[in-house]
C-alpha cells in the first residue's frame, strides 16, 4: 500500500508540471495586453507601459517568464496581484471558504441522495419512486444558475429565511442556501446512483443467503445491501468533492461567495496571470490528491480490491 | 478616466446623474436626524491596484478614495468645484498657480496637511520609474517628461509650509478644476516609510478613514468610518461606510431587495426595465459625465479625405439613437446631441452642425451615394466592440439601422475581451472602425476634448488631427475666464461634427437605487453616491 502511496505521488510530479506550463502558456498566450487594459479606454504612454512590463516579468520571454513563476512557486512566493496582495494570501483566504461551502454541499447531496436512492430502490416501481425520479430529472435537467436565482429570489429575498448573499467572513449559516444549490445537482445524480445499485445488490446471492439465514431485513438493508451499494455512490461523491473544491464559479458569483471560483474568474477577467495560475496549480494538486483518496476508499470499501505492491 | 469592472469586465457603464432626483430629499435641507452614527452599506468591486492615489483609475478603488481624502478642491453634485483643503488658488496667466493651503489640517494619523504633502506625492505620481497609472495627469506640468525619470517636477515649488506654486508648460485654465480629481491628493510624510503597507492600509485626510488595520478585507468588503477630526465641507452626516465587495451587480441587486445593502451603485442589466417602479422615488436615472461613440480613423480604406467625411456624416445620420436607447438600454441611454456630456459646465444641444446627429435615412443615402461616386465603396461596414461587455446588442442594433438605411452590408466584430480590442486600437492593428468611449476625469468640456481629438493626443484613438482645432483648443484653455474658454471649446466642436473624427451615440446614464432606510441620497455629476451626506434611521 505505501508503495503504491509513493508511487501515485511521484507520479503527480510531471502531472503537475505538465499543467502548470499548459496554464501558463495559455495565459500567456491569450490576446490582448493586460497592462494596456489596466488603462482602460485611456491610451498609456509607451513609457509606463514598459516600466509596468518589467515590474511584471512580463518583457520576458515566455519560457523565462515561465520558470521564474515556477522558481518562485519552489520558495513558496506566487507572486502579487495588480493590486499588491501576495498571491499566496489570496489562496489562504479563499480556500477555506471554498472548502466549507463544498463540505456543506456534499454533506447535503450525500444525506438527501443516499436515503431517498436507497428507499427508492427497496421500493421499485412504488409512487415515492416513481415522484423521486421526476424530481430528481427536473434537477437534473435545470442550469444550475436557474435554480440559483429561483433560491436566491424565494427564499433570500421573498421569504428572507436566508441571507441573500454571503456576508464577509463567509459564515456557515450564510453558504447553507448556496451550498443546497450546490447539492441539489449531484444529488439527483446519487439519488439515481444509490437507487441503481440497491436494485442490482438486492437481487445478489449474498443478500439472498442472509435472507435465507434468517437476518432480519432491519439488518440486511445496512450492513449488507448499502454497504455494498456504496461503492458507486462514493467514488462520485469524491469526484464531485473535487469539482467543489476548484470552485463553483456561477454559484459563487450569484450568492458573491469570496471563494475559488469567483476569485479566479475575476483574475482571468483582469488578465492577471500569477494568479490565474496559482490557482489552477493548487486545484491540480487537489485534485491529484482526492483521485488518490477515491482509489484508495476502493480498497476499504471492496475486499476484492488489492493494490500491488 | 474612471474603469469600472463588474462582472463581465465590463467598461465604462459609469455614469452620472448630477439633477437632484425626484423623491430624494434635496442637500440644503438639515437631516431630518440630525446628525447619526449609523454605518451605511454601499457596493463597491475590489480594487484593482493598490490604494495610492496617483496609482487608482478605476472606480473600485476611487470610491474608496474619494472618502478617505481630501483634495484642494472638491466637486458638488452638479460638478462645480469648491475649495476643500484649499484656501486659495490664484493665477493671473492661468500657467502659473499659486496655491495656498487652509491652516492646521491634519491626516488621520497626526501628520500635517501641508504643501509638502502635496509636493511630494505630486512629484511621486509622476515619475517614470514609479509606473504610476495615472501618471499622465502630470503631463501639463513643466519638467515632467516621459523620456527619462524625473524626481523633482521643475514646476512645482514650495513657498512655505501652507504655500506652494505650480507651473504649467503652457496656460490652462481649467487646471483648478482637475484639482479634484484622486491623482492630485496629497498624502502623509508616513507614506514613505514603507509605500506597499501604504497602499494596503492608506491614511487620509477626508471626511472617512479606514477602520483600522486590515480594514480592506480583500474581495470581501473595506470599512471606513467617520473622521472626527475632519475639518471641510463634506463632514459626514453617518457613522461609517461599509462598501461590500461584489463581482456580480446582480448580487448586489439581491441584497439591496433583501435589505442587505442601503445603497446600490449601478444596476445590473437584468434589471434594467423594472428598477425604477421596483424603487420607486428611491433610484436615479440620469445622463453622466460618460458618452459612447464609434471611431472610424482616416487610415481606413474609403474613410479619409472627402469621401470619408461624407460616409461618416451618413453613419451618423443613418443610426436611429433614439431607437437603440429606448429599446436596447430601457432608457439608460440618452441620445447624443454634442462629443461632451450635459453635465458639464458649458454643454449645449444646438452647436452649429450638431444637426448630423440627427436620425435621417435619406439624406444618409444620398450621402452614401456621393461618397461612392468619389470612390465606389464594396465590403462590409463591420463595428468591432469588446465581447466580455454588454455591447452586442446595441452594436447589432446599429448593424441593422446601416443596413437598412443605406443599403450595405454591415455587421458587428466581436473582439473576446476589452484587454484585446484596447491592445489592437493602442498598436493601431484594428482594421475596422471600433467602439470608444469615454468618461470625464474631472467635469470639464476640455476633459471631453483635449484627450481624445488634439494631435498626438493620449486618447486620440482615431488619430485625429486637425490644426485649426487644436488652435481653438488652445485658446481656450489659455482664457482667463471660464465663459470666454467655452466659446472657444464650442467653437472647435463645430470642426468637429464637420469631420466626425468620432460619431457620438449617446451618453451612459447614472443609474442607481437605495432602500427605505437611508435618506438624503443624491448621485453626483461622475456617477458616484455622495456618501457623506446620506443619512440612515436606526
Amino acid at each position: 500500500m505505501a508503495g503504491y502511496i509513493a508511487r501515485r505521488l511521484l507520479q503527480a510530479i510531471p502531472v503537475l508540471l505538465g499543467t502548470t506550463f499548459l496554464i501558463y502558456f495559455m495565459v500567456f498566450a491569450l490576446p490582448g495586453d493586460p497592462i494596456i487594459a489596466l488603462f482602460g479606454e485611456k491610451t498609456p504612454s509607451p513609457a509606463v507601459v514598459e516600466q509596468l512590463r518589467e515590474r511584471y516579468n512580463l518583457d520576458q520571454p515566455f519560457i523565462v517568464q515561465y520558470f521564474l513563476f515556477l522558481g518562485g512557486i519552489f520558495r513558496g512566493d506566487f507572486g502579487t496581484s495588480f493590486s499588491g496582495q501576495p498571491v499566496s494570501e489570496i489562496l489562504a483566504a479563499t480556500f477555506p471558504v471554498t472548502l466549507r461551502l463544498a463540505v456543506l454541499a456534499v454533506f447535503f447531496e450525500m444525506v438527501a441522495g443516499i436515503t431517498i436512492g436507497l428507499v427508492s430502490g427497496l421500493r421499485k416501481g412504488g409512487i415515492f419512486d416513481a415522484s423521486a425520479l421526476v424530481v430528481s430529472l427536473i434537477l437534473i435537467s435545470l442550469p444550475i444558475f436557474v435554480i440559483a436565482f429561483v433560491a436566491q429570489f424565494i427564499f433570500g429575498i421573498q421569504l428572507g429565511w436566508f441571507r441573500t448573499t454571503v456576508s464577509s467572513g463567509a459564515p456557515i449559516q450564510d453558504l447553507i442556501l448556496p451550498a443546497i444549490v450546490l447539492a441539489t445537482i449531484s444529488f439527483a445524480q446519487i439519488t439515481r446512483l444509490t437507487r441503481a445499485s440497491v436494485i442490482d445488490t438486492d437481487t445478489q446471492d449474498f443478500v439472498r443467503t442472509a435472507a435465507s439465514k434468517g437476518l432480519s431485513r432491519r439488518r440486511i438493508v445496512p450492513v449488507h445491501i448499502l454497504r455494498n451499494s456504496l461503492i458507486p455512490v462514493v467514488t462520485y461523491l469524491a469526484v464531485d468533492f473535487g469539482v467543489l473544491m476548484v470552485g463553483a464559479t456561477v454559484t459563487e458569483g450569484i450568492f458573491n461567495v469570496p471563494g475559488v471560483g469567483r476569485t479566479l474568474y475575476q483574475a482571468i477577467i483582469r488578465g492577471e496571470g500569477p494568479t490565474v495560475v496559482s490557482f489552477v496549480t493548487v486545484m491540480v494538486l487537489i485534485y491529484l490528491v482526492i483521485n488518490l483518496l477515491v482509489d484508495l476508499l476502493y480498497a476499504v470499501l471492496d475486499p476484492r480490491i488489492r493494490y500491488a505492491k | 478616466m474612471k474603469i469600472k469592472r463588474i462582472g463581465v469586465g465590463a467598461i465604462a457603464l459609469a455614469a452620472a446623474g448630477a439633477l437632484t432626483l425626484a423623491g430624494c430629499s434635496s442637500s440644503n435641507e438639515p437631516a431630518a436626524e440630525g446628525d447619526s452614527t449609523a454605518v451605511i452599506s454601499v457596493n463597491n468591486t475590489e480594487p484593482q491596484n493598490p490604494l495610492i492615489p496617483t496609482n487608482t483609475n478605476e472606480v473600485g478603488g476611487g470610491l474608496v478614495l474619494q472618502n478617505i481624502f481630501a483634495g484642494l478642491v472638491y466637486y458638488d453634485a452638479e460638478g462645480a468645484a469648491h475649495n476643500d483643503v484649499a484656501e486659495s488658488i490664484e493665477t493671473d496667466d492661468a500657467q502659473t498657480y499659486t496655491i495656498t493651503i487652509r491652516e492646521g489640517l491634519t491626516f488621520t494619523n497626526g501628520d500635517p496637511v501641508d504643501a509638502e504633502s502635496f509636493v511630494t506625492a505630486w512629484n511621486y505620481g509622476a515619475a517614470l520609474d514609479n509606473a504610476q497609472l495615472s501618471s499622465y495627469f502630470f503631463e501639463p506640468i513643466e519638467g515632467f517628461t516621459y523620456d527619462e525619470n524625473v524626481d523633482e517636477l521643475s514646476g512645482l515649488e514650495v513657498v512655505d509650509d501652507l504655500t506652494f506654486t505650480v507651473t504649467l508648460k503652457q496656460p490652462e485654465s481649467d487646471f483648478p478644476l482637475r484639482l479634484g480629481y484622486t491623482a492630485y491628493f496629497p498624502l502623509p510624510a508616513s507614506a514613505w516609510d514603507d509605500l506597499e503597507a501604504f497602499g494596503e492600509n492608506p491614511v487620509g485626510n477626508g471626511p472617512y478613514m479606514m477602520d483600522g488595520e486590515g480594514a480592506w478585507q480583500h474581495n470581501e468588503r473595506i470599512d471606513v468610518v467617520k473622521n472626527e477630526d475632519y475639518d471641510g465641507p463634506r463632514e459626514a452626516q453617518n457613522g461609517g461606510i461599509d462598501m461590500i465587495l461584489y463581482a456580480s451587480t446582480d448580487a448586489a441587486y439581491a441584497d439591496l431587495q433583501g435589505g442587505n445593502l442601503d445603497i446600490l451603485q449601478d444596476v445590473p442589466d437584468s434589471a434594467l426595465e423594472t428598477f425604477e417602479t421596483e424603487f420607486e422615488g428611491r433610484s436615479v436615472n440620469q445622463p453622466g459625465a460618460a458618452n459612447a461613440t464609434i471611431t472610424i480613423p482616416e487610415r481606413l480604406e474609403h474613410f479619409s479625405g472627402e469621401e470619408g467625411k461624407l460616409r461618416r456624416a451618413a453613419i451618423s445620420h443613418a443610426i436611429d439613437r433614439e431607437e437603440v436607447t429606448d429599446v436596447i438600454f430601457n432608457g439608460t441611454r440618452s441620445p447624443a446631441f454634442d462629443f461632451t456630456s450635459p453635465v458639464i459646465d458649458g454643454y449645449s444641444e444646438d452647436i452649429p452642425g450638431s444637426d448630423v446627429l440627427e436620425f435621417d435615412p435619406e439624406l444618409a443615402k444620398e450621402l452614401w451615394a456621393e461618397a461612392d461616386a468619389i470612390s465606389p465603396w464594396s465590403g462590409t461596414f463591420e463595428l468591432a466592440y469588446n465581447a466580455d461587455g454588454p455591447n452586442q446588442g446595441w452594436v447589432d442594433a446599429v448593424a441593422n439601422q446601416l443596413k437598412n438605411n443605406l443599403e450595405i452590408e454591415a455587421a458587428g466584430a466581436p473582439v473576446p475581451t476589452f484587454a484585446e480590442l484596447r491592445t489592437s486600437v493602442t498598436e493601431e492593428t484594428i482594421t475596422t472602425p471600433f467602439r470608444t468611449g469615454w468618461q470625464a476625469d474631472y467635469p470639464s468640456l476640455y476633459n471631453f476634448l483635449g484627450p481624445l481629438y488634439g494631435t498626438g493626443a493620449g486618447s486620440n484613438d482615431g488619430k485625429y488631427s486637425n490644426p485649426e482645432f487644436d488652435a481653438l483648443l488652445e485658446e481656450g484653455a489659455a482664457a482667463t475666464e471660464v465663459e470666454a474658454g467655452i466659446e472657444k471649446f464650442q467653437q472647435a466642436q463645430e470642426i468637429l461634427f464637420e469631420d466626425l473624427p468620432v460619431i457620438p451615440l449617446w451618453y451612459t446614464n447614472g443609474l442607481g437605487a437605495w432602500g427605505e432606510q437611508v435618506d438624503n441620497v443624491e448621485f453626483g455629476w461622475d456617477t458616484w453616491p455622495i456618501l457623506n451626506q446620506v443619512t440612515k434611521s436606526e
